[in-house]
């Protein structure tokens, strides 16, 4: 029996986009063991964290748990919108997008409101490892937070031009992929960071 | 973002072709890798063609020749500290050894130096007429108002020891990032792995040419760093900080900055890569192609891509905290009185990334010789499967042993107990593949072929090179050989006599498909002689420098007393490299003469079963004139009851109710 190239095609359990996200998602993954690891050496090798010649600093707790239930919530509707799709019913998948879009911006918008106080409190990049390991962690995730917009108002914008359908999805479903990586980070860095 | 974008789009076009139907297939642009249709034979433009080609095998030769070229300019840099190793000056002061010229026993550069007549004159009456073209350059250098670095640092030819730091770190950083990684997996993994799979491209092309141009721009900024002020890095290939972190040590700025920035875009160009060479392995083999029907190289190539997902990004990691450090002014790396950072942190995530990198380099030489060992023994590899499990147990193993590059660096002594037992731990993997090797070969019908050849040469040497690694990997032996020649033979060992061996022999054995020729055999054969000879003769007296405390990373062995007996040794090793650098000419002009003027070959010379080989020479875009049905493993070789000694994979069996649907 010969194949074609497209049963072949068709016989993939899984698509290459699909796929490829989700490896992706294994070197983010150690990205970021890097850094938490570098934050871990840090954190446990100071008994005092802050230290000391910091003066009393205090990452804002309450706020940042507020921004922490956003972003879980807007992975939520973001994989809403990709069962909405599934199941052909377009107006909750765009309302759930929508809202998804404008979830992450808030949780962009509210972190760097925080670190403007932080910077005018005095907390800098400059200020020790405590400072320093602190913007480059927590801004690594932004920047992954905004890479994850910015793909998702790709993904909204096609999606409001009628791209998407029931057979027809996956543009949705890998930008999800990303969207739920990013989420699930944050409330480990939350805790490691803000809480510990 | 690139990639992402990339990958939507890719998706979108799979997405047409998994619901219309094969019309869709006709219509695909060249963006898509899996709709190759062979039968367009659409004239490419110059550009498109050669130089941002989206064609798997021209990416795949693209990554070779930068390999290469890469190669020379590595080696280049290793015969200039040669020369100072075996030459030495015994004075520690530039500006005394310029005065003084009774004490002064360096010798300039061979050709590029001052003459020591001319040189001689020079010192001591301040004037001398020029001998050479080196002497008349070195004049107007010495003479002129600029070229403050080189005259303070390469004066008439004699290097100074910062120089000859810069040079060593450059030699291992291009050797390991911009020489092995590109040609072992850039090249022979994009070469071989749709081939050898039986399908059409890579999962994603535009990715893929993104990924080698992205090593180029990389390979251009490392190249730049040799032009900016302070000269390029000079914190060996490692970077220990603080030594890296710092400005002040090294008196080295933009080089180091450019060295990071440089290896952070080539840990982006790896990713790229290893997502594009994962998901094509598990997305689209042919038809009947199951895992473990693969090639051994292609499982080598898998692992090792899985190996560069995860580890490069650590490094990333490391980098960017480095470049933090140096340019935003924090202190991750060095510790300061209001308690900074730590410098061992830079070990430890160095060698999270470094071990695992360091099996990158072997692992696919270790599929290239499972391949070249089994076609030219005639029969079937031994234990295919245990190959298998093995190479997984190495990549797994590879992540619990950093420890034992960091013995000296001080650790509490159960974990040096710990990462001392681990390390010996992956010896027994690397053993089962060795004796798989000579169960291959033995009692086989050899041919000595050239491939052959590099492929035996590099087990011997690999077995050599992983004998010495048990020994540094006793903790208390290695107290005493960490940090010497010791760890330099054992390196080279195992990346120049393993996986620059495997190079060779790949690219003899896969020049016919790639160029559609041979490449010259009695050119090989020498080429293959003289570099297994002066090889040996450049690295294996290394051992003994090491066991008598030669330390590495040292410019002048005759600055110490315990030293001074290995001076003819020194020399001996340094005439060795040179010869063995120059011998590397030959494959130069082999491979180009070869690619125009070589014997024609035919589809599959030296009668391999698997896949690449039953694609056309010279291979057409989209490789297969139609997807080839795989029935059988890859080494079916000397079958009994067979009438030719070789079955290829896509050959059905005679039975017609087949396996592999
Ligand atoms: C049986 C297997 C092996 C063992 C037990 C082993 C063990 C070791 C140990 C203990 C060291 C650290 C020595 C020191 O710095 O004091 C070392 C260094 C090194 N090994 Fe291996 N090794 C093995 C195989 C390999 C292979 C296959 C490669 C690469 C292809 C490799 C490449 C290196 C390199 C590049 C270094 C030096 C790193 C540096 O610059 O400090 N080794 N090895
Ligand atoms: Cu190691």
């Amino acid at each position: 029996m010969t194949h074609t190239d497209v049963d072949i095609i068709q016989n993939r359990p899984i698509s290459n986009a699909k796929l490829g996200v989700l490896v992706l998602l294994g070197a983010e993954t150690m990205l970021f063991v890097g850094l938490i690891g570098a934050f871990l050496v840090f954190r446990m090798g100071n008994v005092n964290w802050p230290p000391l010649s910091l003066g009393d600093i205090q990452l804002p707790q309450l706020i940042t748990g507020i921004n922490t239930l956003l972003l879980l919530i807007s992975g939520y509707t973001m994989f809403y919108s990709v069962r909405s799709i599934q199941q052909d019913r377009i107006w909750h998948h765009h309302v759930s997008l929508v809202f998804t879009w404008f979830l992450g911006l808030a949780f962009l918008v509210i972190q760097g409101s925080e670190w403007i106080q932080l910077i005018g409190k005095g907390l800098t990049l400059q200020s020790g490892i405590y400072g320093g390991i602190f913007y480059v962690l927590i801004g690594c995730h932004a920047a992954h937070v905004l890479g994850a917009v910015m793909w998702l108002s790709i993904v909204l914008a096609k999606s409001l031009l009628g791209k998407f359908c029931a057979e027809k999805y996956t543009g949705v479903e890998t930008c999800m992929l990303y969207w739920i990586f990013v989420v699930a980070l944050w409330p480990i860095l939350y805790i490691l960071v803000y809480l510990y | 973002m690139q990639e992402n974008e990339n990958l939507t789009h890719q998706h979108d076009e799979n997405q047409k072709t998994d619901q219309e139907n094969g019309d869709a297939l006709q219509q695909s642009d060249e963006q898509n890798g899996d709709n190759h249709d062979t039968h367009d034979h659409h004239h490419e433009g110059f550009i498109r063609k050669y130089v941002f080609s989206l064609d798997h095998k021209m990416i795949g030769k693209q990554f070779l020749i930068y390999g290469l070229l890469m190669l020379f300019l590595g080696g280049g840099l290793a015969m200039l500290f040669r020369w100072q190793l075996a030459y030495p000056d015994i004075t520690e002061d530039m500006a005394a050894n310029l005065e003084n010229v009774e004490s002064r026993s360096a010798k300039p550069l061979p050709i590029i130096g001052a003459s020591d007549e001319f040189l001689k004159e020079y010192l001591e009456t301040g004037e001398a007429e020029p001998r050479t073209w080196a002497d008349r350059m070195w004049l107007n250098i010495m003479e002129s108002d600029g070229y403050e670095y080189i005259k303070l640092n390469l004066g008439f030819g004699i290097m100074s020891p910062a120089f000859y730091n810069m040079l060593f770190t450059m030699h291992a950083t291009i050797m390991v990032f911009f020489v092995v990684v590109p040609i072992l997996v850039g090249a022979f993994g994009n070469f071989l792995i749709p081939l050898m799979i039986g399908t059409r491209d890579m999962a994603f092309p535009v990715l893929n040419m993104l990924s080698f141009w992205l090593a180029v721009l990389a390979a251009g900024i490392m190249i730049a760093g040799f032009f900016v002020p302070g000269g390029h890095a000079s914190a060996g290939w490692t970077g220990y900080a603080p030594l890296s972190a710092n400005t002040d040590w090294t008196g080295v700025n933009w080089g180091i900055n450019l060295w990071a920035i440089s290896l952070l875009i080539q840990g982006f160009s790896s990713l790229v890569g290893s997502i594009n060479y994962i998901t094509t392995i598990i997305n689209m083999r042919a038809p009947g192609m199951t895992f473990f029907r693969m090639p051994l190289v292609i499982w080598a190539l898998f692992i090792v891509a899985i190996l560069l997902l995860l580890a490069f990004p650590v490094l990333s990691s490391a980098l960017a905290l480095l470049i933090f450090d140096r340019l935003a002014g924090t202190t991750f790396f060095t510790s300061t009185s209001s308690g900074g950072g730590d410098p061992l942190l830079w070990q430890h995530l160095f060698w999270f990334f470094g071990h695992p990198e360091v099996y990158i380099l072997i692992l696919p030489g270790m599929g290239i010789a499972s391949e070249l060992i089994p076609v030219f023994s005639r029969k079937p590899i031994f234990g295919y499967r245990s190959m298998v499990y093995a190479m997984i147990a190495i990549a797994f193993l590879g992540w619990v042993v950093w420890g034992h590059h960091m013995f000296q660096s001080g650790m509490r002594p159960g974990m040096g107990a710990f990462f001392m037992t681990t390390t010996m731990l992956i010896a027994v993997p690397s053993a089962i593949k060795t004796f798989n090797w000579l169960g291959t070969m033995f009692r086989g019908s050899i041919r000595f072929t050239t491939p052959m050849l590099h492929a035996i040469a590099f087990v011997s040497m690999f077995v050599i090179g992983g004998l010495s690694g048990i020994f540094m990997a006793n903790t208390p032996v290695d107290i005493a050989i960490h940090d010497t020649y010791f760890i330099v033979a054992h390196i080279h060992y195992v990346v120049f006599g393993g996986s620059l061996f495997a190079i060779f022999g790949g690219i003899v054995f896969w020049f016919p498909k790639m160029y559609g020729r041979y490449m010259n055999d009695t050119l090989s054969k020498i080429h293959f002689w003289l570099t297994f000879i002066s090889f040996n003769c450049t690295f294996f007296p290394m051992h003994i420098l090491g066991m008598g405390m030669h330390r590495r990373r040292i410019e002048n062995p005759m600055a110490t007393e315990y030293t001074q007996m290995f001076e003819g040794m020194n020399i001996f090793i340094t005439m060795s490299a040179f010869t063995l650098g120059v011998v590397q000419l030959i494959l130069v002009f082999n491979f180009f003469w070869s690619m125009y003027k070589g014997k024609v070959a035919e589809k599959n010379p030296w009668h391999v079963n698997t896949l690449e080989w039953e694609a056309p020479t010279p291979v057409p875009h989209g490789n297969f004139a139609q997807i080839p049905t795989v029935h059988r493993g890859p080494y079916e070789y000397s079958v009994p009851g067979e009438e030719a000694d070789w079955i290829p994979q896509a050959q059905p069996e005679p039975v017609p109710a087949s396996a592999g649907d």
